[in-house]
């Protein structure tokens, strides 16, 4: 690690104007970042800590019935907090990394950060959320822009993302053996007027909605429906845990075993 | 009903009491007054010439003490390799210069280029950073087979070639073998790789070089698993410092696996620096570093084949083996591919003919030498690979095949240079059959398919070779030190006694387990005896622990000098009691007179040894400390059967671990649920290598699983609860406990069971792939079945 100053604000205001200080970098749950840091891979000159910003932490509904999370909230209070109102979510939640994991990571860091390969970035797409940051709200479909990278400006925060509560959801996993991170992930979430299927894990594209199978499950919603259906190798994932064609089919089945978890 | 003492009994751990409640005194607890800290800047790239080192700007940064390079060095030794091979023709092996700092090119990734000396670690890293390093990058051999062609890049420019050796094993045996290839009914063949392995105890390598001006003494704090081998090579060989001038020491160290009997260059490098520059020197590695300086292990690429009879009797077996050296050769990796490997290759079978060629290859990748079982489960795995293959190919029960060739006379003198002593392998599968419920396998395949899931059954067996020895054959063999093992028992006045073993305990339990031994010879309480290890300047030189070689070499030590402390006692006690030394009988704890109720106490007798009023003192000296040196006469030969079962996910490849039992001899047994947590420990490791582990380079030598991200460590939740047994005891004959060792048994004897079993369980599925290579990850699991 090389030496860096600290700043704690207690307000998004505070963090805001903090974050203006050349080299600044915002710090959550630091689960990516903190190794980052101690590989001496990233030299930041301020870090700006989010973790004591009571008004990022929570998770309540809003007038609209959605579910609204604080970009500061941790994954195991999704996991506690969102059980009743959004079991599919809480269930993603409870199956991030492990215990010391879940007590750090915060949802705004992971939905920043958007590694390619992280969990809650399918959950905010496959539902359709809003990622509110301090100066707007995005679309989860104008939001993720491809591997490691969003529609988010030069220090702006992610304070809040707005998740509205499909009938059923169902979070599919598959975990690469080494860092047990998903291999390939599927979050499928039913709603009234359509189903929304998100991937992670496979594609060099970092998360993206499989749009053939939203279709066929919108009409069917059936394990069958999707059984035919595949997606290309060619923008997959390749490396040490799987090729392209094995990410491939397993996009396939996670969707399909989502499906049926939800049937 | 168990013991609740002494030898046989499951007594707690007394180590883990400071262990668990953090009061263990690891080497990195450890802090010297003054002490500086090394940063090694080391090489990302896998082969170039080093053709400037400019510290210049980096030694004027601030808290810098000192930068070292190679340069520093060109006077000291370089780093020993501890055995030579010869081989098949003859001639020594080729053995290169090992620089403790890279000296003209660089070899490996990894490989410390240059070592920053400063006031904090922080500074030390800050500094290496401003180092100019300019190395001119040459082609990188990784693959073996590409590294042996003509023409390839050599590794060392002034070698032939990258052949480290080419050993040939029994030579004059290879036109027999040929022969019987030739007459033979039916021929397996087997081409096959087991897999690069990263070793990772929990503890990383540390070491603190001290120096005192005053008396010249130098000492060295470091990880090891046998701090006299380390005086000894580093004293000798490296830095010409004589014994008496040199003491290390290992403290606590937590678990080593093999990887931390080696000396490495940073142990040199903190003894040379402390006195450089007159103050202590401490180095922590990093994980990061621990995957790319630490010795790897395995690494075999092997084609191998059984000739049957039309019996389905083996006549022969022929085995061609690539081995990786790696960049340089590590202390005892030349003996690896060779002596603890080529010997074990009859396994358990009366093969008659053997023959085993290894090629021992210089790459540009970390030095590979032993690990967990080293070379052992590179032999069981190809061995029990292959009979499960020939049992396929010819329709029979692979269990069937197994015990129709076991040997069953003992001793039995194998073709391949050792001889077994004890054994019983029909024993130990029928316990197996029975621990694994076959009977009921076909039930549970059913509810598998029940549910879209394959279940595969897989079984193997394994010999194994520990406490390598005796001394003047391995001396013959190339090794270049001793395979004796040391103790000196102290006893005090007051009847409590020291043992101090030159064992080394890492993780293994020795201090109970030894203290067991000990307390049940003289029939005192196992609290009464201490177990001191691991500091040259306490124990008497002792060759430390590796191969499972403790309880059966170091064990027998402590028993000798034990024997001798009871002798001199009985002695004591016969004066004391005025009566002749030959009915002086020892039991629990008390000296009697033979067919009389005159007795006297343990402890009246250690306290007369020291206040000899009343003493025996014109026949022999007061006091009562012996020492022993113990060198076996030969190997000992803990055997075993596993079986696994396992279900496999067709659509996703994932392979789950449902059933495994171990059935092991490892003779007699003083503790037996020491032994469990070593047969557990084992178990994890093999599997561990079977599913899960995969050290793996790019072909440009960047090692592409360099952290936990991409090297798979098993957890506890990818485990079944294990099924262990070792209640079949056939007792090593040569050394005085009857006991074999069980350290390694469960690395070696797991993989090939794995695997077997979920070849079964893809055959099960209409998928008959012949083989798979480890780890039998989802993704190649996946691709053999569809790809």
């Amino acid at each position: 690690m090389y030496n860096f100053d600290i700043a704690k604000p207690t307000t998004i205001a505070d963090a805001v104007q903090a974050l203006k200080a050349d080299e600044a970098q915002p710090l959550s749950g630091g689960q990516t970042l903190i190794p980052t840091l101690k590989a001496r891979l990233a030299m930041p000159s301020t870090l700006v800590s989010l973790h004591g910003i009571d008004e990022m932490k929570g998770v309540c509904n809003d007038d609209e019935g959605r579910l609204c999370i604080g970009g500061a909230t941790t994954h195991a209070t999704v996991m506690r907090e969102a059980k009743d109102d959004y079991p599919g979510l809480a269930s993603l939640a409870a199956r991030i990394g492990d215990p010391a994991v879940r007590n750090r990571g915060t949802i705004g860091g992971s939905v920043a950060n958007n590694d390619p390969s992280a969990c809650y970035p399918a959950a905010v797409l496959g539902s359709g959320a809003t990622v509110v940051t301090n100066t707007r709200e995005i679309a989860a479909d104008d939001y993720f822009k491809g591997m490691f990278e969003t529609a988010l400006e030069e220090g702006e925060i992610v304070t809040e993302v707005k998740f509205p509560i499909p009938q059923a959801a169902h979070y599919e996993k598959m975990i690469q053996p080494a860092s047990r991170f998903p291999l390939v992930a599927v979050f499928v979430a039913r709603f009234a007027d359509g189903v929304r299927v998100a991937v992670t894990g496979a594609s060099n594209n970092g998360v993206f909605r499989w749009s053939e199978a939203e279709a066929a499950l919108s009409s069917n919603f059936s394990a069958d429906a999707v059984a035919g259906l595949s997606v290309s190798g060619d923008e997959m994932i390749s490396d040490l845990h799987g090729t392209g064609a094995y990410r491939a089919h397993l996009v396939g089945v996670m969707t399909k075993r989502a499906v049926a978890a939800l049937a | 009903m168990p013991k609740d003492g002494g030898i046989g009994a499951s007594s707690k751990r007394r180590e883990d009491v400071r262990f668990l409640t953090g009061n263990g005194n690891y080497t990195d607890d450890m802090n010297l007054r003054g002490q500086a800290y090394v940063h090694f800047l080391r090489s990302d790239i896998a082969h170039g010439t080093l053709t400037s080192v400019n510290t210049e700007a980096a030694a004027k940064m601030p808290g810098v003490i000192q930068i070292f390079t190679g340069d520093d060095f060109e006077a000291v030794g370089g780093m020993p390799c501890g055995w030579q091979v010869t081989d098949k023709h003859g001639e020594a092996m080729q053995e290169p210069k090992h620089p403790v700092l890279a000296h003209g090119k660089v070899r490996h990734v990894g490989e410390p280029i240059a070592a920053v000396v400063a006031e904090s670690l922080a500074q030390a890293r800050d500094a290496a950073e401003a180092i100019e390093v300019d190395i001119a990058e040459l082609p990188a051999v990784v693959n073996m087979k590409d590294a042996v062609k003509d023409g390839a890049p050599k590794v060392h420019d002034d070698l032939t070639s990258n052949l480290c050796y080419d050993w040939g094993f029994v030579e004059e045996n290879k036109g027999a073998v040929d022969e019987a290839f030739e007459k033979a009914a039916h021929v397996t063949t087997l081409e096959l790789t087991n897999n690069r392995l990263v070793a990772n105890p929990m503890e990383p390598r540390v070491a603190i070089g001290d120096y005192n001006r005053s008396d010249g003494e130098h000492t060295l704090y470091t990880t090891s698993q046998n701090p006299h081998v380390i005086r000894l090579l580093m004293g000798a060989f490296v830095l010409g410092i004589p014994e008496h001038k040199l003491r290390v020491v290992a403290p606590d160290v937590g678990g080593g696996f093999g990887t931390k009997i080696f000396h490495y260059q940073e142990e040199a490098f903190c003894t040379f620096a402390a006195k450089a520059i007159n103050r202590p020197v401490k180095w922590t590695s990093t994980r990061s570093e621990a995957f790319i300086s630490d010795a790897h292990g395995r690494d075999h690429v092997t084609k191998i084949e059984l000739a049957l009879d039309a019996d389905n009797n083996f006549t022969a077996l022929r085995t061609d083996t690539y081995a990786n050296m790696g960049a340089y050769l590590s202390t005892f990796a030349p003996s690896v591919p060779t002596w603890l490997h080529g010997t074990l290759m009859a396994g358990n079978y009366k093969t008659p003919l053997i023959y085993v060629n290894v090629k021992a290859v210089f790459t540009n990748t970390v030095p590979v030498d032993a690990y967990r079982g080293a070379g052992r489960p590179e032999a069981t795995y190809q061995l029990e690979r292959l009979v499960d293959k020939a049992a396929h190919e010819l329709g029979v029960d692979p269990i069937k095949l197994r015990r129709q060739n076991f040997i069953t006379q003992f001793p039995y003198a194998t073709p391949v240079a050792v001889e077994y002593d004890t054994g019983d392998y029909v024993a130990t599968m029928d316990k197996l059959e029975e621990m694994a419920d076959l009977a009921g396998f076909a039930a549970r395949r059913k509810e598998s398919e029940s549910r879209g899931k394959l279940r595969g059954f897989g079984v193997n067996c394994y010999i194994e070779a520990c406490g390598i020895a005796p001394s003047n054959l391995v001396g013959q063999l190339g090794a270049r030190a001793g395979l004796y093992e040391s103790a000196t028992v102290r006893v005090n006045a007051t009847g409590g006694l020291v043992v101090m073993t030159g064992s080394h305990s890492h993780g293994q339990g020795h201090e109970t387990s030894f203290a067991q031994v000990v307390a049940e010879m003289i029939g005192i309480d196992e609290s009464m005896v201490d177990i001191v290890h691991g500091d040259t300047s306490k124990v008497p030189m002792g060759m430390g622990t590796y191969g499972s070689r403790s309880i059966a070499v170091g064990g027998s030590a402590m028993v000798r000098a034990t024997e001798k402390i009871i002798a001199k006692a009985k002695k004591i006690a016969s004066h004391l009691l005025e009566a002749s030394e030959g009915d002086i009988e020892l039991k629990d704890g008390a000296f009697s007179v033979a067919g009389t109720d005159k007795s006297v106490a343990w402890g009246d007798v250690t306290l007369a040894a020291y206040v000899p009023h009343n003493y025996p003192l014109d026949d022999i000296e007061p006091g009562l400390e012996e020492t022993a040196f113990y060198d076996p006469s030969n190997f000992t030969y803990p055997s075993g059967a596993y079986a696994c079962e396992v279900e496999l996910d067709p659509e996703t490849g994932q392979v789950t671990i449902e059933r495994f039992s171990a059935a092991d001899d490892f003779g007699n047994i003083i503790n037996p649920m020491i032994v469990t947590g070593q047969v557990h420990g084992g178990l994890a490791q093999g599997i561990g290598q079977a599913l899960l582990e995969n050290c793996a380079y790019d072909e440009d030598g960047q090692l592409l699983s360099a952290s936990y991200m991409d090297y798979a460590m098993p957890r506890a939740s990818d485990l079944p609860m294990y099924d262990v047994d070792h209640s079949c005891q056939t007792p090593c004959t040569h050394n005085p406990l009857g006991v074999k060792g069980c350290g390694e048994a469960g690395a070696i004897g797991s993989p090939p069971s794995v695997v077997n079993a979920v070849l079964d369980a893809m055959r099960s599925g209409g998928h008959d792939v012949g083989h798979i290579d480890m780890p039998v990850s989802p993704s190649r699991v996946w691709s053999a079945m569809h790809g």
